[in-house]
C-alpha cells in the first residue's frame, strides 16, 4: 500500500522520484478523473514543482496531496464547487496550504464538494457528483467527497479536507477511508471558505492512520491569523503510544436510532476488537442525536447566512443569482433566524441548548476515555437518493453533529464493507485529545486488515 | 421659539493605530494611490479572518474611560448586516450589546453630556463617483477599509448648535490629547452624525417625552457645516411641525453646496441589521489589572482641563492666552517645550510670541529659541549711534519726511521700520521715536 512513509522512503532510497510519481498519478487521473469526477482543477504546475525536489528530509517531501475546493491556493483556481467562483484565483494562501507547502508536499489539485459545503454527497456541487470508488452508482458522502474518493481510489491516497459536522467523517466512513476531525482550533482556519464559522475544521483524509497524523502534525498549531486558533502546544502524534493503560470507551444508546442494521452488526464486531485489545466498553448516556439536528441546522445556517454576504454580486464575476438552490435555502433560513424578534427564539436559544451538549459531553467524560459511535446511519446511498430531502445532509450527519457542536475531535475509520460497501465507526474524544485517538486507532489499524481493502475503482501510482 | 431641539449626536473617531483593525495593512491610508493599501482580510476575500488589532481596543478603552464611562469586563464584537458596495463583507465587525463602554459623560462649560455608548468596529472602504463622461461609474476604494473606528454616542442631551459644536470640538481636543487620533474632521477621520427631533416646549416641561420621530444628518465634515445643517433642520422641522406635520423618520444629507439637507433614504431600525456575536473573534474577559493599566496611562496623561490650569497657575498666563495654547495642541506642546528649554524669559513674553506668531515655527527648536532671544533682548544702543542711524535715514527719505511735515500719518511709522532695519528690532521703539521726532521737528 502507497503510504506517505513508503513513499518518503522509495524517494530516500533514490528508488522513485516525486517527478515520476506525480507524472504517474496525473496519466491515471487523465484517465479515471473524466468518470470518478474527484477533481474540478488541476495543479499545472505540480510536475515542474516535483521535478525540483532534491532533498527529502522534509515531513512531506514530494508527497502528492490533493485539495478540498474551499481552501484557497496562490494561483490555482478555488471554487468551492459554486458557479459563482467559476474564476476565482486567490492571491493568497490558506494557512493551511502554507503549512503542506513548507513540509515539502505537492498539490496536485482541487477536489468536488457540496457547492459551500452545504451537503452531505457532492450532490449540490455545481460541477457535478463525484462516484463513490466501490460504486459509480452511489455517492461518496460530502462535502469532501471529491478528497473521500481520491483517497479510495488512490489518486492519491491523501488529501485535505474540511469539516462543519461530518463532512470529513461521514466521506471518509461512504468511501472506507480514514478520516479526522480535529478538535475546533487545533487547525487554523485561516484561507478555508467559511461554512459555519464557530465550526469549520480543517483535517486529512488517508488511507492509513499514520498518514493522518503525519498530516496533522504538520497542519495543527496556534496561527496568528486565526483568532479561533488554540495556542495549546501541539503533542507529537507520531511518538509511540501514549497510552499507559487500557482505555474505557464510552458508548450510548441514543447513537443506534434508526441506524440500518448492517451498520449496527459492523460496529459491533469492530468493538469486539476493541475488547480484544484489552480495551472496556461503557454504557454512557449522551443527548439523543436528534436535538443536535435542529440547534446544529440553526447555528449552521445563521453563520452561513452571514459568511455569504461577501459574494454581494459586485466581486467575483458572478450576480448573486448563480447561487444554487441549497445556498438560497440556507441564507434565507439563517437571516430569518437572525431576524429581530426570532433571534431569542432561535439563534440564542440554539445556542444555550449548544451548552448543554457541551455540558454533557464534559460529563461522560469524566466516566470514560473516549467514545465509540457509528459514523453514519447507513452506508453509501445511491446518486438522487436525497434529491427530494432537503435536510437529507443533516440526518446523514446526526451522529457527528453533536460532537461538532461540541467542538470535539473524531476520527472516522473503516471497518470492512457491507454488501460491498465501506462502513464506518467513529471514535470521539475530549477536546485536544487527537494524540489519544490517533494512538488508539493504531492499535486498532494493526490489529485489522480493514485499511487494506480496495475499492474496485482502485489505481496505484 | 416654540420649540426645544432634542439633539444627540454620533461621533466617528478614526484612530491612529500603526495597523488596521483586523490586519496588518497600515492604518494610515491618506493620500495613497487607491487600492495599495489592501490585503486578503481588509478586501473581505473568501476565506480570510479578522484578527483583532489589541492596540486600538486598549486606546478605545482609554477615550471611554476618559470620557467617565463604565467599562463592560465581558464584551465582544458582533456582526452588524448590511448592503453596501464599500462594505466589501457584506457586514462591518462592530459592537451592539456589549460596546467596551456605557455610561459616562463629557462636561462642556458647566453643562453635562451624557454619553451612552462607546464602541469600536471597522471602518468601511470609499465610493469614488466618476464625473463627466464618467458619471455612471463608481469605484471603490479599499485603502480605508478596516481602520479602526471608535463611535461615541450621546444621548438627546445637547440643545442645539452651539451645543453641538462646543461638545465636538472637546471631544476632538480630548482625543488629540490622549495621542490616539488626528480627529480631524476635513480629512474624515472624525465625522459627526447629529439626530434631531423638535418637541413643543410646553408638552417637554410636561412630561419630558421624547419626539416619535427623529431625524439623522450625515455627510458634515466640518465644525461650521454642523452648525448650518442643525439649524437648518430645526427650521425644516419646526415649519413642518407648524403645519401639523410630523417630519418623517429618515436619514439626511448635508449639502455642502445649499447649506440644506435632502432626504437619502428612510431610517432603518436595528433590528434590520440581524446582528449575532462575530464567531471569527473570540469573547474578551478584561482583567482589573488590565483596566487599572489603562487608568495608569490615562492619570499620566495631561488632558484639556489640566492643561489649561497648569498653564494659567503655574504660567502666570491670561486665561485668553492659557485657552489659545490649550485649544491649539500642536502651538501649546510647543509653548511647553519651549518653555522648559529655558529660564531666560518669561513664559508670558514665549506665549504672546507665539500666540501672535511671530516666530516661524517649522524649524528646529534651537532655532526658534534663537529668534526669540533676538526679539526678547532688548540691547542698550549709545545714543550717538541711534542720533546717526536716523540722520542717515532722513537724509535718504526726503520724500518720507516731506510727507511727515504734510502730516501724513503713516510716514513716521515707515521712518520707524527704516531706521529699525537699520539699528535691529531689539532696540527700544519708544527711544527711536523720540529720537526721530526730535530731528524731524529740527529740520
Amino acid at each position: 500500500m502507497t503510504t506517505i512513509s513508503s513513499l518518503l522512503n522509495s524517494y530516500r532510497a533514490k528508488k522513485r522520484h516525486p517527478k515520476e510519481v506525480v507524472e504517474k498519478l496525473f496519466a491515471q487521473l487523465e484517465k479515471h478523473n473524466p468518470k470518478l469526477n474527484a477533481y474540478l482543477t488541476f495543479n499545472k504546475l505540480a510536475i515542474k514543482e516535483a521535478a525540483k525536489i532534491t532533498q527529502f528530509e522534509r515531513p512531506l517531501a514530494g508527497i502528492p496531496i490533493a485539495i478540498k475546493d474551499n481552501f484557497c491556493t496562490t494561483g490555482l483556481r478555488t471554487t468551492a464547487s459554486a458557479k459563482l467562483l467559476d474564476n476565482f484565483i486567490p492571491p493568497y494562501d490558506a494557512t493551511v496550504i502554507t503549512r503542506l507547502k513548507q513540509a515539502g508536499a505537492i498539490i496536485i489539485g482541487k477536489t468536488n464538494m457540496d457547492a459551500w459545503a452545504h451537503g452531505s454527497s457532492t450532490e449540490t456541487s455545481d460541477y457535478g457528483t463525484t462516484k463513490n470508488p466501490y460504486d459509480y452508482q452511489r455517492v461518496p458522502g460530502g462535502s469532501s467527497g471529491g478528497s473521500a474518493a481520491a483517497v479510495a481510489a488512490g489518486l492519491p491516497p491523501f488529501a485535505m479536507g474540511s469539516e462543519t459536522a461530518g463532512s470529513i467523517r461521514l466521506p471518509a466512513a461512504w468511501c472506507g477511508v480514514v478520516g479526522l476531525k480535529p478538535t475546533y482550533g487545533r487547525v487554523s482556519r485561516y484561507g478555508v471558505i467559511a461554512m459555519g464559522s464557530s465550526l469549520d475544521s480543517p483535517g486529512p483524509l488517508t488511507r492509513s492512520v499514520a498518514d493522518a497524523a503525519l498530516i496533522l502534525q504538520v497542519i495543527a498549531g496556534h496561527d496568528r491569523f486565526d483568532a479561533t486558533s488554540s495556542t495549546e502546544a501541539v503533542p507529537n502524534y507520531l511518538s509511540p503510544s501514549t497510552i499507559k493503560h487500557k482505555l474505557t470507551i464510552g458508548i450510548s444508546d441514543d447513537y443506534f436510532e434508526g441506524v440500518d442494521k448492517r451498520v449496527v452488526e459492523q460496529f459491533w464486531a469492530a468493538m469486539k476488537i476493541f475488547e480484544k485489545l484489552g480495551h472496556t466498553l461503557k454504557k454512557i448516556k449522551l443527548i439523543n442525536p436528534k436535538y443536535s439536528i435542529s440547534i446544529y441546522t440553526i447555528l449552521q445556517r445563521a453563520e452561513v447566512s452571514s459568511n455569504l454576504c461577501r459574494f454581494d454580486g459586485i466581486r467575483f464575476g458572478h450576480p448573486r443569482s448563480a447561487f444554487s438552490q441549497q445556498a438560497k435555502r440556507r441564507m434565507m433560513l439563517g437571516a430569518f433566524a437572525l431576524s429581530s424578534g426570532y433571534y431569542d427564539a432561535y439563534y440564542l436559544k440554539a445556542q444555550k441548548a449548544r451548552t448543554l451538549i457541551l455540558n454533557n459531553f464534559k460529563e461522560e467524560f469524566t466516566k470514560v476515555d473516549l467514545i465509540a459511535a457509528p459514523t453514519t446511519p447507513t452506508p453509501a446511498l445511491k446518486i438522487g437518493e436525497s434529491e427530494n430531502n432537503p435536510m437529507f445532509g443533516e440526518i446523514m450527519d446526526q451522529l457527528v453533529e453533536a460532537s461538532s457542536i461540541a467542538g470535539l475531535p473524531g476520527i472516522s475509520l473503516p471497518v470492512g464493507l457491507t454488501a460491498g460497501l465501506p462502513v464506518g465507526i467513529q471514535l470521539i474524544g475530549p477536546w485536544f485529545s487527537e494524540k489519544k485517538l490517533v494512538d488508539l486507532s493504531l492499535e486498532f489499524e494493526q490489529e485489522t486488515q480493514f485499511s487494506k481493502i480496495k475499492p474496485p475503482h482502485f489505481y496505484e501510482i | 421659539m416654540k420649540y426645544k431641539t432634542i439633539l444627540g449626536l454620533e461621533t466617528h473617531i478614526e484612530l491612529k493605530t500603526e495597523q488596521k483593525m483586523f490586519c496588518g495593512c497600515s492604518a494610515n491610508y491618506f493620500g495613497k494611490l487607491p487600492n495599495t493599501n489592501i490585503c486578503p482580510v481588509c478586501l473581505g476575500l473568501p476565506g480570510a479572518l479578522p484578527v483583532p488589532n489589541a492596540q486600538a481596543i486598549a486606546w478605545t478603552i482609554l477615550i471611554a474611560k476618559a470620557l467617565n464611562c463604565k467599562i463592560n469586563l465581558e464584551s465582544y464584537f458582533e456582526r452588524k448586516h448590511y448592503f453596501y458596495p464599500d462594505l466589501p463583507k457584506g457586514y462591518q465587525i462592530s459592537q451592539y450589546l456589549k460596546p467596551f463602554g456605557y455610561n459616562g459623560y463629557l462636561k462642556i462649560g458647566g453643562k453635562r453630556i451624557n454619553i451612552e455608548r462607546v464602541h469600536l468596529e471597522e471602518d468601511t472602504g470609499k465610493l469614488v463617483h466618476g464625473q463627466g463622461a464618467h458619471s455612471f461609474e463608481s469605484a471603490v476604494d479599499f485603502n480605508r477599509s478596516s481602520v479602526p473606528l471608535v463611535e461615541i454616542v450621546t444621548r438627546p442631551d445637547l440643545e442645539g448648535s452651539n451645543d453641538a459644536v462646543a461638545y465636538l470640538k472637546a471631544l476632538q481636543l480630548l482625543v488629540k490629547y490622549l495621542g490616539v487620533s488626528n480627529a480631524d474632521m476635513e480629512k474624515g477621520s472624525m465625522r459627526c452624525e447629529p439626530n434631531i427631533s423638535l418637541v413643543e416646549k410646553t408638552a417637554w416641561n410636561k412630561n419630558h417625552q421624547l419626539p416619535n420621530y427623529k431625524i439623522e444628518v450625515k455627510n458634515i465634515n466640518s465644525f461650521k457645516f454642523v452648525k448650518k445643517a442643525i439649524d437648518f433642520e430645526e427650521k425644516r422641522q419646526a415649519l413642518l411641525l407648524d403645519e401639523g406635520k410630523t417630519p418623517k423618520q429618515e436619514t439626511r444629507r448635508y449639502l455642502e453646496s445649499t447649506g440644506k439637507t435632502e432626504a437619502m433614504r428612510s431610517k432603518e431600525n436595528a433590528h434590520d441589521y440581524r446582528y449575532f456575536p462575530e464567531p471569527d473573534i473570540p469573547p474578551f474577559a478584561f482583567t482589573q489589572e488590565y483596566l487599572v493599566q489603562i487608568e495608569k496611562q490615562l492619570e499620566q496623561t495631561e488632558l484639556p482641563k489640566e492643561r489649561i490650569i497648569r498653564l494659567k497657575e503655574e504660567c502666570k498666563l491670561t486665561s485668553e492666552a492659557a485657552q489659545v495654547l490649550t485649544e491649539n495642541k500642536e502651538l501649546g506642546d510647543k509653548f511647553l517645550e519651549l518653555l522648559s528649554s529655558t529660564l531666560e524669559f518669561s513664559p508670558i513674553d514665549i506665549a504672546n510670541l507665539l500666540i501672535n506668531k511671530k516666530v516661524a515655527l517649522n524649524q528646529a527648536t534651537e532655532q526658534i529659541m534663537a529668534e526669540i532671544r533676538k526679539l526678547l533682548t532688548k540691547t542698550e544702543i549709545k545714543k550717538g549711534q541711534l542720533e546717526d542711524a536716523v540722520s542717515n535715514v532722513l537724509r535718504a527719505q526726503p520724500k518720507a519726511v516731506a510727507d511727515y511735515h504734510l502730516g501724513k500719518g503713516n510716514s513716521l511709522q515707515f521712518l520707524l521700520g527704516q531706521v529699525l532695519r537699520v539699528v535691529g528690532r531689539q532696540v527700544e521703539v519708544g527711544k527711536v521715536i523720540a529720537e526721530l521726532k526730535t530731528q524731524l521737528n529740527r529740520s
